[in-house]
């Protein structure tokens, strides 16, 4: 049985400028338009556009909206200002993940929430049937009608500005603002998952097009190149943000994914807290690190880490860092042996290959902080 | 149309094969490394290593994917391209010359005549290389 891939509004686009499109998440997304690693460095130098119009987004409005965002998430919804975003989790009431998302506070009693496009079927039935219980709360899925458009790297805020028709220096990050970009009605959203500073455009999905050849044609000067999902996960890997479907799942909590930060307990009750409470309590078995490789080899997901010899662990995402020029990875680790510095061994096609526990990000991360 | 060199033969998994004298030179395809995307990990044989026709000899990793390298023809490994250990994206750059991976002494005559004309080739990935 095959499925029949959705297409993005920029569809076209990818085809005609010669993209390798490959099927991700039930979508047929670009992997790739020149190259991998010149997309990477095209982003960190100067500016690289991605086409995220696979994500989805969910609204939620009314008196209730609150309450059901505060039932279904880890972090802590009143703490949001309108024209604020706040990355967080949702979870199962045994602690593990049913997707990592961001949500957008659009106004007094209105919330957005972006979430992974392979989650969007399985997230939508979760949230409205979590909070059927709760009074007040309107349901509404805008993925179809929606475009999202990363532009992201040094030159991304100059990009921007010179299409948008307000001041975007002023929109600090996990900041929003309204305005039209290309004189395309767009959310200007100062995130994204590369570790650089820019931006992420949301727009109407028969707007999206024309958004894209704006940036495309104001950016030429600067550099901008568009970016396929290739470079956007060794970007991502760089920075150690974890992957739905890789690093975290409906097999890993919250808490050994390293996403404790943003589980706050103390809010209230929320789906999942009594079980990341008694892990808290009783300590985690494993944690979420990154891998360098001593030895010259690439992991992969799902190869098994050791400790002279003895299982320990599972690498969930590795590659080659274009930015950091090594071998890199992902991997969960006995908490015991999670230490940085710690010496391991990843187990590739039958043999032991050297590896030790970093620091992470393995790249220093460029995004604007609010100053 | 990815460059197929007419004095080269091929194999069904995108190697090429190289007759210089007593001896066969091995790499992959520009469509090989067309299809990988950038490649960042080459694992090939020591010198004196036996490889064998049809057989996993070694693997190529891109960015996204791990793929085995197959051996076009039996014998013994001559030379090895150490090159490829600092600087992997030669087999992207070069294919059919500096991104060369093995030297081969073949132990069988027979085998060299197995292999796919560059016209056959051709026809193999104008079909989508399965």
């Amino acid at each position: 049985m095959t499925t029949a891939l959705k297409r993005t509004p920029l569809y076209h686009e990818h085809v005609a400028a010669g993209a390798r499109m490959v099927p991700f998440g039930g979508w047929e997304m670009p992997v790739q338009y020149t190259g991998i690693i010149e997309e990477h460095r095209a982003t960190r130098g100067a500016v690289g556009l991605f086409d995220v119009s696979h994500m989805g987004e969910f609204e939620v409005e009314g008196p209730g909206a609150l309450a059901a965002l505060q039932h279904l998430t880890t972090n802590d919804v009143a703490a949001l200002e309108v024209g604020q975003i706040q990355y967080s989790v949702l979870c199962y009431p045994n602690g593990t993940i049913v997707d990592d998302l961001t949500v957008y506070r659009m106004g007094a009693e209105r919330y957005m929430l972006t979430v992974n496009a392979g989650n969007i079927d399985k997230d939508w039935a979760h949230v409205t049937k979590s909070t059927e219980h709760v009074k007040d709360a309107q349901w509404r899925n805008s993925s179809e009608g929606t475009g999202l458009i990363a532009v992201q790297g040094p030159k991304a805020e100059a990009l921007v500005g010179r299409l948008a028709d307000h001041d975007v220096t002023t929109i600090d990050y996990y900041r929003f603002a309204r305005g039209t970009v290309g004189e395309v009605p767009t959310l200007i959203s100062r995130t994204g998952y590369t570790g650089e500073d820019g931006f992420e455009l949301y727009a109407p999905a028969d707007g999206t097009a024309q958004l894209w050849k704006a940036l495309l044609g104001a950016g030429r000067a600067d550099g901008a190149t568009p970016v396929g999902l290739g470079a956007r996960d060794t970007l991502r890997l760089e920075m150690k943000y974890a992957l739905y479907g890789n690093d975290i799942d409906d097999t890993t909590n919250a808490l050994e994914a390293g996403l404790g930060w943003v589980v706050k307990p103390a809010k209230g009750e929320f789906i999942g807290r009594e079980a990341l409470e008694k892990v808290r309590a009783e300590g985690l078995r494993r944690r979420l690190v990154g891998i360098e490789m001593v030895d010259k080899a690439v992991a992969r997901h799902g190869y098994p880490v050791k400790k002279d010899g003895r299982a320990v662990g599972v690498v969930t995402s590795g590659s080659y860092g274009p930015s950091v020029d090594k071998y890199i990875g992902i991997a969960y680790v006995e908490t015991a042996l999670a230490a940085v510095g710690t010496a391991l061994e990843v187990e590739i096609r039958g043999q032991d290959k050297a590896a030790q526990i970093v620091r992470t990000p393995f790249y220093a991360s460029k995004v604007k902080k609010a100053g | 149309m990815a460059n197929v060199p007419k004095d080269l033969k091929y194999t069904r998994e995108h190697e090429w094969a190289k007759q210089e004298g007593d001896r066969v030179r091995v790499g992959i395809t520009a469509y090989a490394q067309e299809q990988l995307g950038d490649v960042v990990f080459v694992e090939l044989p020591k010198v004196g290593a036996k490889v064998t026709a049809t057989k996993n000899f070694g693997v190529v990793e891109s960015v996204k994917a791990v793929s085995d390298l197959f051996a076009p023809i039996s014998g013994e490994v001559a030379e090895v391209n150490g090159e490829l250990g600092q600087k992997p994206e030669i087999v992207n750059q070069d294919p059919y010359g500096k991104g060369w991976m093995l030297v081969v002494k073949p132990s069988s005559k027979g085998e060299w005549d197995q292999l796919l004309t560059a016209q056959q080739y051709e026809e193999l990935i104008a079909q989508g290389g399965h």
